[in-house]
């Protein structure tokens, strides 16, 4: 934005800003799905080249089944079996990722309040990345047996690292400049925290948890390998060894949406929370 | 200009008062032996080359910092919570919150006041229209202009309510037309309503035109090593006012103390 208004300041500004207030409202809906057409058409080429690849090459359905087959296997098994494997494995999902969401966040507050907890535990939080998820799932069955618990807490042991490290960063990264203005401007330490720390912090929490969002249908698939008796992931486990591909890639296209749709949810949440975001920052 | 009278009205009145202060930073001396006397309701600008201390000396003045030795004096209290109660801070930068509305921007001392969002607007919204603002309330600062973000910044430092403001180079983000448009508008905000000020800037004309009194730092350790009262004609417009021979002179007297 340019600096160059004279005496004239105001009624320049005011003709600058209506026009651009008018456009941001314009059709941001339309500018979207424009945006995502080339995706959509990419995706609809490789679609259409894996059907037609299938047919003419001849593969074996149980090696690779065409788009067609797999649509059909799904619609066929929904109401035997793929309803109730994606409600138990959304609902380990939503709960996980909630979950992540409260500890994560809530977690970085903690360290970011305290200097002591955060050398205490920050490297240590650091290091337990290191130890593969996949191999938790099995210690967590054990210990919680067969139910919901042990998908649920992998889920949330994998979305809340990405949420608390950037949530932390966050709050970390805030202007010194902007705090010591809020304490000549009476700001305690609890209102500088929630009218400068958290707002600055959110755009970088949102990446964190857009993260997590694509990261926790994983943590459920993990549970339900190392143990379970329904969901997608048991599903997938149940149909490999009976070549009932095309079920297979009907379980991952159903979790993928899962994702999908975790995905857009956050990024809703970010547009109606941090509006400001994009064009805030000069 | 008239604020010269009301300074003499209050010549007993100490505003700010710092003594003997030094200020070092490991082996580096920032401020060394640093007196500075500013009756309440003078304004006092401080010019120096980059690096000399003038930022520190202001951090000092409002409580952010403690002096190595020395004491600092506003508005009779020394602790730095006192100093930090009876000082607002105006930095360079605009560090206007871009997630607040203008209106919600400027009135963010008196919610950290503990008043009601409801409250401060209302107290608020009425200043808008004399800094030039109306219109503008419910408009995001990245909407706004470089000179408009830095009337509301100032706003916000006003709406404080404190006696004592310290201006760290306010307009040095600004391009220099918007600045000459944006320091005559501060002039007269400040004869509207006194304060005692301490302006730190490198530009010698912001200085001389805004000022009672210019006190120029040397380059490190900063030292203070000329005091310049400026006395210039009241005149309608900032053209007017730099054109006077007062000013011209003045402002000689300073860059000589700079270049010595």
């Amino acid at each position: 934005m340019s600096n160059v208004d004279g005496n004239n300041g105001a009624s320049r500004g005011l003709a600058e800003a209506a026009p651009k207030r008018s456009k941001d409202k314009g059709s941001p809906l339309r500018e979207r799905l424009r945006n995502l057409g080339p995706a959509i058409g990419v995706l609809v080429g490789l679609v259409v080249f894996w059907e037609l690849a299938c047919r003419f090459l001849s593969v074996p359905a149980y090696i690779l089944p065409p788009p067609s087959s797999i649509i059909a296997t799904l619609i066929k098994k929904w109401d035997t079996t793929l309803a109730s494997a994606t409600w138990v494995t959304l609902s380990e999902v939503a709960i996980g990722f909630a979950l992540s969401l409260i500890t994560g966040i809530g977690f970085a507050i903690l360290l970011h309040a305290s200097p002591h907890v955060r050398r205490a535990i920050y490297p240590l939080l650091i290091g337990s990345q290191t130890i593969p998820i996949i191999v938790i799932g099995p210690i967590l069955a054990i210990i919680f047996g067969y139910n919901i618990v042990p998908k649920v807490l992998l889920v949330t042991l994998i979305c809340f690292f990405p949420i608390v490290v950037t949530t932390i960063d966050g709050l970390a990264s805030v202007d010194p400049q902007l705090k010591r203005m809020m304490k000549t401007l009476y700001g305690t330490a609890w209102s500088t925290f929630r009218r400068v720390e958290f707002p600055a912090a959110l755009p970088s929490m949102f990446s964190g948890i857009r993260v997590a969002a694509t990261y926790a249908s994983i943590g459920a698939v993990f549970g339900e390998y190392a143990g379970s008796s329904n969901g997608l992931g048991y599903v997938m486990i149940q149909a490999t060894p009976q070549m009932q591909t095309s079920l297979v890639f009907a379980a991952i296209l159903l979790l993928s949406l899962i994702s999908v749709v975790l995905f857009a949810l956050v990024s809703l949440a970010e547009r109606l929370l941090v509006p400001w975001a994009k064009e805030g920052r000069s | 200009m008239g604020h010269a009278d009301v300074a003499d009205e209050l010549e007993d009145a100490t505003g700010i008062s710092v003594a003997q202060v030094n200020r070092s930073f490991g082996d580096i001396v920032a401020l060394e032996a640093i007196d500075l006397h500013v009756s309440r309701h003078q304004r006092v600008g401080i010019v120096g080359p980059s690096g000399c201390g003038k930022s520190s000396l202001l951090a000092l003045v409002c409580g952010l910092d403690e002096p190595t030795s020395g004491s600092i004096n506003v508005l009779g209290g020394h602790s730095a919570a006192e100093r930090l109660a009876a000082c607002a801070w105006m930095p360079q930068r605009d560090l206007l919150l871009p997630w607040r509305t203008v209106l919600a921007n400027a009135s963010l001392p008196l919610e950290n006041k503990g008043l009601s969002k409801r409250d401060a607007y209302a107290i608020v919204e009425p200043l808008f229209e004399r800094f030039g603002l109306g219109g503008f309330e419910q408009r995001f600062p990245y909407e706004l202009s470089g000179g408009m973000r830095q009337r509301v910044s100032f706003l916000r430092t006003l709406v404080a309510g404190k006696d004592v403001l310290l201006l760290d180079e306010p307009f040095g983000a600004l391009d220099s037309i918007t600045r000459a448009d944006v320091q005559q508008w501060l002039r007269s905000a400040l004869d509207d309503e006194p304060r005692t000020v301490l302006l730190v800037t490198h530009d010698v004309e912001e200085a001389v035109l805004l000022s009672d009194v210019v006190v120029v730092i040397s380059p490190r350790p900063g030292r203070i090593v000329a005091r310049i009262p400026i006395s210039l004609a009241p005149v309608n417009t900032r053209r007017d006012a730099v054109m006077q021979p007062d000013f011209i002179a003045a402002r000689g007297e300073v860059l000589d103390a700079l270049e010595a």
